[in-house]
């Protein structure tokens, strides 16, 4: 897509409460008809970024263009954006009909159009015949559904999630996700997403912007995110990451060398930008990535240790191996369905963790 | 998504009429207008008509009154001219006058001893009201489980009813002709009716007991509800029999909404004047009394102005020496 | 066990000394007696009877209504008003403008009521109506339209106000279609109790009615008449069930309405 196809567009927008800067000079550009998420932990300006999108905070510098125009100044309700709200703010002295007709009056349909508009919306949402149900009688789930409704049935160019799925038990937000994700593509409006719950963020976002103090980290496809963060901060917010800290010799073939010290030296893909030679980089290999034996392997990247402790996970075990000279334990995830580990042997043996410098990458900051 | 599928394609054609919507253009992107940027200027807006209502009937009278305060009386018109003889009247050295053995060093001893009496009544209204109103709020907090909304109904109804007609029931209840002298007559346990029942302080200290004594349940009821049961179950955990858990966790942790019950009850007591007036007698007078009198039938507003905020003045100091003392603040701080 | 029972045998004591001297009033209102005493003679309508031909009774009652109506409409709009101020928008200073509003509730009315009564008469020589009375109530009754309105603003979600600006309501609409319905318990609430408060308040009342007497004023210069005492005893019988029924009615919408309006809790 190209960039003239965006539907939102940040330029430079901060927001500050007060002392408490939430949002710090960010601008990025979100595609028409894409599934956006906003990840990060709680506080880091996710939930104000997204606010600022519907109108409700007004950024205290910078400009917010929704389909080409500048929306700064432009109230809530005069806006092409819809928001399902982190509470679903069901209205409780309406029933389901009249929540999800509430923001049609202002659309001057007739009453035909308007009762079809909101069967459908019922329809869409898979709860036909639910219209005179009080606000009170609904489950989570079916309160997140008329949210959704309410939100949709207006049209917007633009639709904005807070955190909709928290409040639901894991099962059924699992399958709230899939059907989120239907959802978006059948209907093919923009939606902006904000989680705080990565695997979420992974599995329904085409892009995903990870966020941490009020600015934007990284902004990319889940598999670009995980695969190559662009820093330590992304890395270990997405999955987790081992990281071995040494430096950088050189660089030839699309591999660089890096002498990490006690560990040796290892090797690691070398991607664009490749940091200065002599820089103190990290090589970073994810626990999947890492393959755990009792003898060194030639040809691979290895590492002595000894295994400190295992979770069992069922599928898969993470060993938590305890390497010299690293201060932080190194986890190694293990697919149990080629178990050549026992853990009652595993638990204090010397181990060697061996990797394929393809599956490592570099990281500076 | 599963069936409802013929009325899909209906929401397959509203999708892609998302792209031209019906949405009102947002072509109108001014930066917002003075007025909506400035959001407490709306707020204040809003508070206006009762920032308008308390200055001039709370803030303004009592300006007023202090400005009064430093006139004079003379015939039936007050002298403007600032003067400080009111006060110099209330607080004058002079020749101690003995009351409750208690020495008065005043040239007119009647307003001061009149305003030491009523705090003194008020500190034993307030202690007797804390006394009756704590055992109840730890009851309703601890011991009612079913029907709670009905026992706060039950105990804060009698709030709402007029004071002056509870005041009113208890002169028809201690009268010379009242419920407990003809009562005790019928029954023939006395001969003839007491008359040390109405018309002196006691009858005073019983009379606002009762007014008040629902309404300290309240806040000590609030600190009761909110202390976490934990804290007591982890008190019980670690060895303490109810009676140690009471006054080591419970009683510490009600002690703020305790304070304040105290304090809503002894600050405007001081000043009562229904009460003393119909069951006090001369005996049961208090300084409210006083400075209805002088506002009336006396016809002396500058002194009754002065004796207004001298007693105001008193309590106000009273009340931070005692905050002081129990360390409120830092009591609330702790508790949060 | 028996331990157990001395608290609520002390609550069934509070209880009786709550409420047994305020019931011995209607008690002996029925009594065919001119003197409040025990034994009771015979049961009897007619000191309620005789109040209906009661003129100065009447225009007493009549005022009393006229400045409670009056105080409970204008109590409620400006509570309603500085409640939305406190709960929806950020105001500078608000701890010491809650405290002025609040003081009216610790100051004793003697006081309020001789430096009302000082700057209406000394300084701006109006003449005392029952408009300066309903001024006075109008004082003691907004902090209480304030609280009231104040819990139930803070007990609903204020996504639902956002929520409808999203959905192309401007503030006025919002207010209509959301905040009134959801407030509306509150504002019967606030409505009520400022009219109580106002229906049976003396002290104030006392000071600034000058020639026309509200019912509480009334009632306290029969009590000088001894004959007057049954028809007395009546009148506050009939004052006494009528503001015990109203705060009832009240206190129930205000719980009541609560429930209803808070963020719906999601159930997995």
């Amino acid at each position: 897509m190209k960039a003239a196809d965006s539907i939102i567009e940040l330029r430079g927008v901060s927001k500050s409460f007060g002392p408490v800067v939430a949002v710090d000079d960010v601008s990025f550009e979100i595609r028409r008809g894409e599934f956006f998420s906003l990840l990060g932990p709680s506080g880091c300006g996710k939930t104000t970024l997204l606010r600022i999108l519907g109108g409700f905070e007004h950024p205290t510098t910078g400009d917010v263009l929704i389909d080409g125009q500048s929306v700064v100044g432009v109230p809530a309700y005069q806006r092409p954006t819809n928001m399902v709200f982190q509470s679903y703010a069901i209205f409780p002295h309406l029933n389901v009909h009249d929540n999800i007709a509430y923001g049609l009056r202002r659309l001057k349909l007739g009453k035909r159009d308007m009762a079809d508009r909101v069967e459908q919306a019922l329809e869409l949402i898979k709860l036909p015949g639910y219209g005179d149900r009080a606000a009170h009688e609904l489950s989570g789930g079916q309160r997140q559904r008329v949210a959704l409704a309410r939100a949709l049935v207006r049209r917007p160019k633009v639709l904005l999630l807070d955190e909709p799925l928290g409040a639901l038990d894991k099962k059924l937000r699992e399958e709230m996700q899939l059907e989120l994700r239907q959802l978006q593509r059948t209907i093919g409006i923009t939606f902006v997403f904000v989680t705080h719950d990565q695997e979420e963020a992974l599995t329904l976002s085409d892009r995903i912007a990870v966020m941490s103090h009020g600015k934007t980290l990284q902004i990319d496809r889940a598999a670009a995110l995980y695969e190559a963060p662009s820093s330590r901060a992304v890395a270990e917010f997405i999955g987790s990451m081992n990281l071995f800290e040494g430096r950088l010799i050189s660089s030839e073939g699309g591999l660089a060398k890096v002498d990490a010290g006690p560990f040796g030296m290892l090797s690691a893909r070398a991607e664009a930008p490749l940091p200065a030679l002599g820089s103190i980089v990290s090589v970073a290999i994810r626990p999947e990535k890492l393959a755990i034996s009792r003898e060194p392997r030639p040809g691979l990247n290895s590492i002595e240790g000894s295994v400190r402790t295992e979770a069992y996970f069922g599928d898969r075990s993470h060993f938590y191996v305890s390497v010299p000279g690293a201060e932080r334990l190194v986890a190694v995830a293990h697919q149990n369905a080629f178990r050549s580990f026992k853990e009652s042997e595993a638990v204090g043996q010397p181990v060697w963790l061996t990797w394929s410098p393809e599956s490592a990458i570099l990281l500076t900051e | 998504m599963g069936q409802g599928a013929s009325s899909e394609s209906n929401g397959g054609a509203a999708a892609t009429a998302a792209a031209t919507p019906e949405h009102r253009s947002t072509a109108r992107s001014a930066s917002l207008p003075l007025f909506d940027r400035l959001e407490w200027l709306r707020g204040y807006l809003l508070m206006s008509p009762t920032l308008l209502l308390i200055s001039a009937t709370l803030v303004a009278p009592l300006a007023a009154l202090v400005l009064i305060s430093f006139w004079m009386q003379s015939g039936f018109d007050l002298d403007p001219t600032p003067t400080l003889r009111n006060y110099r009247y209330l607080l004058e050295p002079g020749p101690p006058t003995y009351w409750l053995k208690i020495p008065f060093p005043f040239e007119h001893p009647v307003y001061p001893i009149l305003l030491v009496k009523s705090i003194l009544l008020s500190l034993a209204v307030t202690f007797a009201v804390i006394l009756t109103a704590y055992p109840m709020a730890y009851f309703l907090a601890f011991r009612v489980r079913r029907h709670k909304l009905l026992w706060l109904i039950l105990v804060t109804v009698p709030l709402w009813t007029s004071y002056l007609l509870r005041v009113f029931a208890w002169k028809i209840v201690l009268g010379y002709n009242g419920a407990i002298n003809s009562g005790l007559l019928s029954l023939g346990l006395i001969e003839k009716p007491l008359e040390f029942l109405l018309y002196n302080p006691v009858a005073v200290i019983i009379t606002l007991t009762h007014a008040w004594a629902a309404f300290a349940i309240l806040p000590i009821y609030v600190s009761l509800e909110k202390i976490d049961r934990s804290l007591l179950e982890a008190a019980t955990d670690l060895g303490d029999g109810p009676w140690h858990r009471f006054l080591r966790v419970t009683l510490p942790l009600s002690a703020p909404g305790t304070i304040s019950a105290a304090l809503l009850v002894f600050i405007p007591t001081v000043g009562d004047y229904v009460t003393p007036t119909l069951v006090g007698g001369s005996g049961g007078h208090m300084v409210g009394n006083a400075i209805q009198s002088l506002f009336g039938r006396q016809n002396d507003a500058p002194l009754g102005a002065a004796l207004s905020i001298v007693m105001m003045l008193s309590v106000t100091l009273l009340v931070c020496l005692f905050m002081w003392l129990v360390g409120f603040a830092s009591m609330r701080r702790r508790r949060r | 066990m028996r331990f157990r029972l001395i608290l609520p045998l002390y609550a069934l004591l509070f209880l009786i000394f709550l409420y047994g001297p305020v019931l011995l009033m209607p008690v002996f209102s029925f009594n065919d007696n001119m003197f409040t005493t025990f034994p009771l003679k015979a049961f009897t309508f007619k000191h309620y009877a005789g109040l209906a031909y009661n003129s100065g009774m009447i225009n007493a009652l009549h005022n009393s209504l006229r400045v409670g109506f009056s105080v409970s409409i204008a109590s409620t709009i400006v509570g309603l008003l500085a409640a939305i101020a406190l709960t929806r928008y950020s105001l500078p200073g608000r701890a010491p403008i809650t405290g002025m509003i609040m003081l009216p509730l610790v100051v004793p009315s003697v006081i309020l009521g001789v430096a009302l009564l000082v700057i209406l008469r000394q300084v701006l020589d109006v003449e005392l109506t029952l408009w300066t009375v309903g001024v006075g109530h109008l004082l003691l009754c907004v902090p209480f339209s304030m609280l009231v309105l104040v819990s139930r603003l803070e007990g609903f979600d204020r996504s639902l106000e956002e929520a409808s600006a999203d959905l192309g309501e401007n503030q006025w609409m919002t207010f209509w279609r959301i905040t009134f319905p959801l407030v509306l318990p509150g504002i019967i609430a606030s409505l009520l109790m400022s009219f109580t408060i106002s229906f049976d308040e003396f002290v104030l009342a006392f000071f600034l009615s000058g020639t026309e007497p509200t019912l509480p004023v009334y009632l306290f210069s029969q009590l000088r008449f001894p004959q007057r005492l049954p028809s007395t005893m009546a009148l506050g019988s009939l004052i006494l069930f009528v503001s015990a029924l109203v705060i009832v009615i009240s206190e129930i919408l205000r719980q009541r309405g609560f429930e209803a309006a808070k963020p719906l809790r999601t159930a997995s």
